[in-house]
């Protein structure tokens, strides 16, 4: 029996339709303090128009998959993956599939998912009923990482809340997931849900096509899913109204450094750095370089930030790319090699210890950075290092040790003449400073209105 | 052919028994060469994963 | 019924002790290699994989010569053993215990020979935890042949088994060394079980199969009692009926 019923649910009534090509979009009417309720959130976008399916046999595609891959909408997670593929690759298998919310976010300088999760949970958990819908899903499970208390609590809140909505056919847990940097990946979520340790696993079998409890497991970051709702509601053109064409749409990014105003922003894609400080009220110390993409991102020499705007396309002949939005400007003041040093050794024991290659070549990487920090390094260390990062490139189970490897030797590109100088000398006046590149036990919430966020 | 990193223990057979492809790191790790096999080597490729005490070598036929 | 003739019997049963010795030093061999091989010790002139494939043959080898050793002893007329003694323990007329750790030692490497051949389809982890059953296989095999052997007081015999006991004990020691002190609770088993069965068999030894009347203590039935008689210069005269 292969003949399949579309169904429309009702429409609830449409709030006015934003603006095209005008921001906010995913942080419109955000609440200045607390969660955004179920019914203002509705007030605001308004609720989506379900259009279901129901499966016997061969199933039509869903039109939100449609929908979603003419907008463009590519992942929020840091991989870039294009998303109506991913939901197609779930929905093509006969098994029920699971939906797993994923704002695990162990990138140490990554905020914005949590604040999603606690502002604007609505539209998380709206994108992810729609995308459950849309693959055949039956359960819904949201991951959150387990220090992010603040989370955890409106999440859980905004799912109880939920409770009887016409929307919600999809059955809705929450999960705490441990906080490390690897924990966030698609197989390590899996495993973490599959009970077992939250490390990456080894892949074929992908986690699309088997994943939590063997089944197709779509694991999407909470920022895509964010977007999907939207895309929902608006239509793939309007969602292509903001950005570029081959990178459409807005996109949360979480500026740190010595500004007036830290904090997540929305951005479009495409936008200038220049223009997102700027609406960050400013600089309070010079730029020495940018951080983009998190640490397993790659830097930029502060005298090229002036042209430097934020997409992967205008990032790319940087040898740099957008990633999980981290856009981290280091002072002058601050002394690059000893920042550095301090993340390659905290990438180095953030690994999962799996991997003989990862293991050994970032603990590798890690003391030869340390070694030219302190004018210890024997023979040529530049070279070393740059010889070790082509030895782990893609010789492990996830991109963990290549994102570090490209982390240190961007640092060794862009700070050359500071590494040059410590190779000589050793420690420098600045490095006893306190970091300006955050690592956790002093992370805290952060959300995307005026308040500063608090580095250590 | 392909490592599977997290079994991989470093036991080395697999370079003695291709050593035409496989190379060890410093730490005794398996660097593959992605050439695909000629038809010469393919019996010693698939005596190399045979001898892989984890089975962490695998041999995988190219898609046409 | 093929006729055997009288000294027909007694070829079947110095197969029978001839293919468990050298199923004993193949095992003890496989067991060697076998610490060899996970200590991963090589030389240019004996890499790696030819100490696995050693290992391999030698314990496939081991098996072969098992199966002639059960195999002779239900063929020889002599003792009352059937086949299936040699899978089920300790039902058997013949010493039924002695006889009965063999079989249990068989099993135990029935298992670990089968895992081993469908490793492929297996995890490596359940792959590795029946392997380990070849550490508690090796000494009731041991038992196995000072309990049964009606020739264990013969020179050779006793310094081949003591000689093979001697190296599984150092193959022991220095697996359980390698990574010496983690998993300290499983390491330290294994060496007091070790010690303690050394210590087992310097003691049991000399009262047992050692002793006087073992033939009949043992449990060899009673009617076999009076065909065997043991000379002091250590050969067995069996009068077959």
């Amino acid at each position: 029996m292969s003949e399949e019923t579309l169904t429309i649910d009702p429409p609830v009534e449409q709030a006015p339709v934003p603006a095209p090509g005008v921001l906010p979009r995913l942080l419109e009417g955000i609440p200045r303090e607390g969660a955004m309720s179920l019914d203002r959130h509705l007030a605001v976008h308004g609720s989506a128009s379900v259009i279901s399916a129901r499966r016997r046999g061969r199933r039509a595609e869903s039109p939100l998959i449609e929908q979603v891959e003419r907008a463009g909408l590519l992942g929020h997670g840091g991989a870039g993956f294009p998303t109506a593929t991913k939901l197609r690759a779930v929905a093509a298998s006969r098994k029920r599939a699971i939906v797993v919310v994923n704002a695990a976010e162990g990138e140490p300088a990554s905020l914005k998912d949590r604040t999603l999760m606690q502002t604007l949970p609505h539209l998380v958990l709206d994108g992810a009923q729609l995308a459950a819908q849309a693959v055949g899903a039956d359960e819904l499970i949201v991951c959150v990482c387990e220090t992010a208390q603040a989370s955890m609590e409106t999440s859980a809140r905004a799912i109880s809340e939920r409770l009887g909505l016409p929307l919600d056919s999809v059955r809705m847990h929450l999960t705490a997931v441990p906080d490390g940097y690897v924990s966030g990946q698609e197989a390590a979520l899996v495993n973490h849900l599959n009970g077992g340790p939250a490390i990456p696993t080894f892949t074929p079998p992908m986690v699309f096509e088997q994943g939590v409890r063997r089944r197709p497991t779509l694991v999407a970051n909470a920022e895509t899913l964010a977007h999907v709702a939207l895309i929902a509601r608006h239509g793939a053109e309007w969602f292509r109204q903001l950005g570029t064409p081959s990178r459409p749409g807005s996109a949360l990014v979480t500026l740190s450094g010595a500004l007036a105003h830290p904090g997540v922003y929305e951005i479009e894609h495409g936008a200038s750095l220049v223009s997102l400080i700027d609406a960050a009220g400013g600089m309070l110390a010079r730029p020495r370089a940018l951080l983009v993409g998190g640490y397993g991102g790659s830097w930029i020499g502060g005298e090229l930030l002036r042209g430097v705007a934020l997409s992967d396309e205008h990032l790319a002949p940087h040898g740099a790319s957008l990633g999980a939005g981290v856009v981290l400007l280091l002072s002058e003041d601050a002394c690059p090699v000893a920042e550095t040093a301090r993340v390659a050794r905290w990438m180095a024991e953030e690994s999962a210890g799996q991997c003989g290659p990862c293991v050994h070549g970032l603990d590798a990487i890690a003391t030869s950075v340390q070694e030219i920090a302190g004018g210890l390094a024997q023979g040529n260390a530049t070279q070393r290092i740059e010889r070790l990062a082509a030895l782990v490139h893609r010789r492990g189970a996830c991109g963990h040790p290549d994102g570090t490897a490209r982390f240190v030797t961007s640092a060794l590109d862009t700070f050359g003449p500071e590494f040059a100088d410590h190779a000589r000398h050793g420690h420098c006046e600045a490095c006893s400073r306190p970091g300006e590149l955050p690592l956790p036990a002093h992370r805290q919430a952060a959300n995307p209105t005026h308040e500063p966020v608090p580095f250590r | 052919m392909r490592v599977n990193p997290i079994a991989c223990e470093a036991h080395g057979m697999c370079a003695e028994l291709l050593p035409e492809r496989i190379a060890l790191d410093e730490w005794g790790y398996p660097i593959v060469d992605s050439e695909p096999l000629t038809p010469a080597l393919r019996d010693h490729a698939r005596r190399a994963a045979q001898a892989c005490p984890t089975f962490a070598l695998l041999l995988t036929r190219d898609r046409e | 019924m093929p006729t055997i003739p009288a000294t027909g019997g007694s070829l079947y049963w110095y197969l029978t002790r001839s293919s468990g010795a050298v199923a004993l030093l193949l095992l003890t061999a496989a067991v060697v290699l076998g610490v060899v091989e996970v200590r991963r010790w090589s030389t240019p002139r004996w890499p790696r994989f030819v100490v696995d494939a050693l290992h391999r043959n030698v314990a496939l080898l081991a098996m072969v010569f098992l199966c002639l050793h059960i195999l002779t002893s239900v063929l020889d007329s002599f003792a009352p053993i059937s086949l299936i003694d040699a899978i089920v323990p300790f039902a058997g007329s013949y010493r039924p215990f002695w006889l009965g750790l063999g079989a249990v030692a068989f099993d135990l490497l029935i298992a670990v020979t089968l895992t081993s051949l469908l490793r492929q389809r297996m995890g490596y982890a359940s792959w590795r935890a029946v392997h380990w059953l070849t550490y508690a296989s090796w000494p009731i095999a041991l038992l196995h042949g000072f309990g049964t052997g009606s020739d264990v007081t013969d020179t050779w015999l006793l310094a081949l088994s003591v000689a093979c006991l001697l190296a599984v004990l150092a193959a022991v020691v220095v697996r359980v060394l390698d990574g010496w002190p983690e998993h300290l609770g499983r390491r330290g088993a294994a060496l007091g079980g070790a010690a303690v069965f050394a210590l087992f068999l310097l003691i049991w030894l000399p009262s047992g199969p050692l002793g006087s009347d073992w033939a009949r203590r043992s449990g060899t039935p009673s009617s076999l009692l009076h065909h065997a008689s043991v000379s002091s210069a250590g050969s067995t005269k069996v009068s077959g009926e």
